[in-house]
């Protein structure tokens, strides 16, 4: 028992460091990632390539004047990002990262807990974080905030049935609700992941569950109530550094949440593509040692000048990366981990994509499109799905 | 079991949530918090269920409670509505201006 | 340890369920009743009923709770004020309810004094595959009339509030 509680303890821990510091360079990627589309550099002065950006900005955002209006509900002002923050944390609690792992003599899992209702957990969390929104808009006392947190918790909570009937088809086809058997019953190989397998491959429900994500984080295409108030205020208008700061995390973190879901759901989880003895444990070593000679080319031939000495630091790291890579002790959980991490990295970058590409959607259009399309079809989804499964067995 | 629970704490927690309730429901004067008051009452009887299914080792009591939660949910949609459509007639939330029946 | 967990969320269910009661501001009552579901929630884990406590997390209060927050915000609700009350009901109140109060947890204490007691694992019946089964088996003409039910309140909210767009 209390070897149980010292090793969730440090996997609390571990896990809630790593967290953080990947919300804060999640950041620094999208900057990077929609400047690179819009043909500019990006943060660029902070730090090599801008990496010191995030922690620019998190003593920019701890330092600034933490002002409380007067004409503020003072209780559900300072609840509601408490509430965003902590539902946005708590949903990583469930998320398996990998197989099971020894440490030190203890057998442990990737994952803080693995409940028997892990996919309901996650439900669950994510509808109690419309109430994050909602009552910022209303505590403000401000018209602009009270109908952004109008519209952004109506457009959180009609998202959430096409989710909702996107995540069940592929729940019938694994048989669980826990997160963890649902990757291994997806184990094997691209042709066993759920998006692939089963009497219905989960083409329709995937594309589904990414377009309500992208609803659910309020991320463009659907992100009018936090946009067009940009212009003018938004839900979060009254809010300064740290509370503010603590709303754009935990939108930080839901994109994170949601791409993890849609990895164990529909991509297989940390599962390779194809199976180990086919040589897939190479494939990590292999991008690794290509982007150090891509980083050591480009550091001989420096577009600035101060890329000249960056440039082949970085190099000589991304080779000592792919060297660890190839050690035979830590592959059991470095390469699962990696694949898990890739797959959701690909979805985060699709999410950045779509940031900088595709424009809005006005807000009737919104709603419009999920009530009348997204969520027949996530019906019908579901009612093949199910036809089919009940056909086979 | 010493780090155990007696069931008669369970129904004596779902007693006093529905005595809270009933007394909103009977003192209070604003629709919305006399509708909450029934919502909590509902949620008292749902741990009753769910509490006397433990105590018979049963999954019923689970299934009674998720229809209790269902048709609360009916209820909820279909009130609130209707309070919608009392405001706009009537331009007060006060139950006790909503009185032209009387007599 | 069970102990300590019912007690911890018996009192902030008791502690949400009086704020509910006695606040004037309907969204204050709103956010209590909130809370109030949420350690509901856990009491039914701890009786071993996991899938009734996801559903009660996810319809309950972040579904209906929610339709509530909305329409306490679209109709500006204000605090209560406190014209018309009868002094009868001030006097015979708050005792008749003590009264009421009391006589439930009496007979509480005379039907079920020690009999069963509850730990974290006691039941294990509740999962969604045992729920599922019942559902479809046992309880097959519910689930059925239920939907058609659901489906009749969503008409007849759509009509009811559609009036006003008009």
């Amino acid at each position: 028992m209390d070897s149980f509680i010292v090793i969730s303890l440090i996997k609390v821990a571990v896990v809630f460091a790593v967290l953080l510091t990947t919300l804060a360079y999640l950041q620094w990627v999208e900057r990077k990632v929609i400047a690179h589309i819009q043909v500019r550099p990006g943060p660029y002065r902070v730090g090599p390539h801008g990496l010191l950006q995030p922690v620019a900005d998190i003593v920019k955002l701890l330092t600034k004047e933490d002002l409380v209006p007067t004409y503020v509900n003072k209780p559900l002002y300072l609840l509601a990002p408490f509430l965003a923050m902590t539902m946005a944390l708590l949903s990583i609690s469930v998320i398996p990262f990998g197989p099971q792992i020894q440490v030190a003599g203890y057998q442990t899992y990737m994952q803080l807990t693995d409940l028997n209702i892990g996919v309901l957990f996650v439900l669950a969390v994510s509808s109690m974080g419309v109430y994050g929104i909602a009552l910022a808009g209303w505590s403000s006392n401000n018209k602009y905030a009270l109908l952004g947190g109008l519209r952004s918790s109506a457009q959180m909570i009609s998202y959430e049935l096409p989710m909702s009937l996107a995540i069940a088809a592929p729940l019938l086809i694994s048989n669980t609700l826990s997160l963890r058997r649902l990757v291994e019953k997806q184990a094997g190989g691209i042709w066993n992941w759920n998006v692939l397998h089963g009497p219905f491959p989960q083409i329709v429900s995937f594309i589904i569950f990414l377009i309500a994500a992208f609803a659910e984080t309020n991320r463009i295409p659907f992100d009018l109530p936090e946009a067009e108030n940009e212009l003018v205020a938004g839900f979060h208008t009254e809010y300064s550094s740290m509370k503010f700061a603590s709303f754009f995390m935990s939108e930080y973190a839901n994109m994170i949440t949601v791409s993890c879901m849609a990895t164990l759901l529909f991509l297989g989880g940390w599962v390779a593509p194809w199976p180990a003895e086919y040589g897939s444990s190479y494939v990590p070593a292999a991008i690794f040692v290509l982007a150090g000679l891509v980083a050591l080319y480009h550091g001989f031939h420096p577009a600035r000048r101060r890329d000249g000495y960056t440039l082949p630091v970085f190099g000589v790291l991304f080779l000592i990366a792919a060297a660890v890579f190839l050690l035979p002790m830590v592959q059991s959980w470095l390469i699962p981990l990696f694949w898990f991490c890739a797959k959701t990295g690909g979805i985060l970058f699709g999410f950045m994509w779509i940031r900088g590409t595709l424009p809005r959607f006005r807000y009737d259009q919104l709603m419009g499109f999920t009530w009348k399309f997204l969520f027949p079809v996530a019906m019908l989804n579901l009612l093949v799905t199910g036809f089919l499964v009940a056909l086979r067995s | 079991m010493l780090a155990a629970v007696p069931i008669s704490w369970f129904l004596t927690l779902s007693a006093v949530l529905f005595a809270l309730g009933v007394a909103g429901f009977v003192f209070r004067r604003n629709i919305i918090t006399v509708f909450m008051s029934i919502e909590l009452m509902l949620n008292a009887v749902n741990l009753s269920f769910v509490t006397f299914s433990y105590h018979r080792q049963q999954v019923n009591g689970h299934l009674y409670a998720f229809f209790v939660m269902v048709v609360a949910a009916a209820e909820a949609a279909v009130g609130l509505a209707i309070i919608l459509t009392i405001f706009k007639n009537r331009g007060t939330l006060n139950i006790d201006d909503v009185d032209s029946m009387k007599n | 340890m069970d102990v300590i967990l019912f007690l911890a969320f018996a009192i902030i269910a008791v502690v949400c369920a009086i704020n509910v009661v006695v606040q004037t501001h309907p969204i204050s009552s709103a956010v209590s009743l909130v809370g109030v579901m949420g350690s509901l929630a856990v009491l039914y884990l701890l009786l071993g009923a996991e899938f009734l406590a996801a559903a009660q997390v996810i319809v309950y209060a972040g579904a209906i709770m929610v339709l509530f927050v909305f329409v306490i915000m679209l109709l500006n609700a204000g605090a209560e004020s406190k014209k018309g009350r009868s002094f009868t009901a001030q006097l015979l109140g708050l005792p008749l309810w003590v009264a009421f109060l009391g006589l439930m947890a009496y007979f509480i204490q005379r039907l079920y004094p020690q009999s069963t007691r509850v730990h974290f694992g006691g039941f294990k019946g509740g999962g969604a595959a045992e729920i599922g089964h019942a559902l479809f088996t046992t309880f097959l003409l519910p689930f059925e009339v239920t939907s058609i039910l659901i489906l009749v309140a969503i008409l007849g909210a759509i009509v009811l509030a559609r009036k006003e767009m008009d």
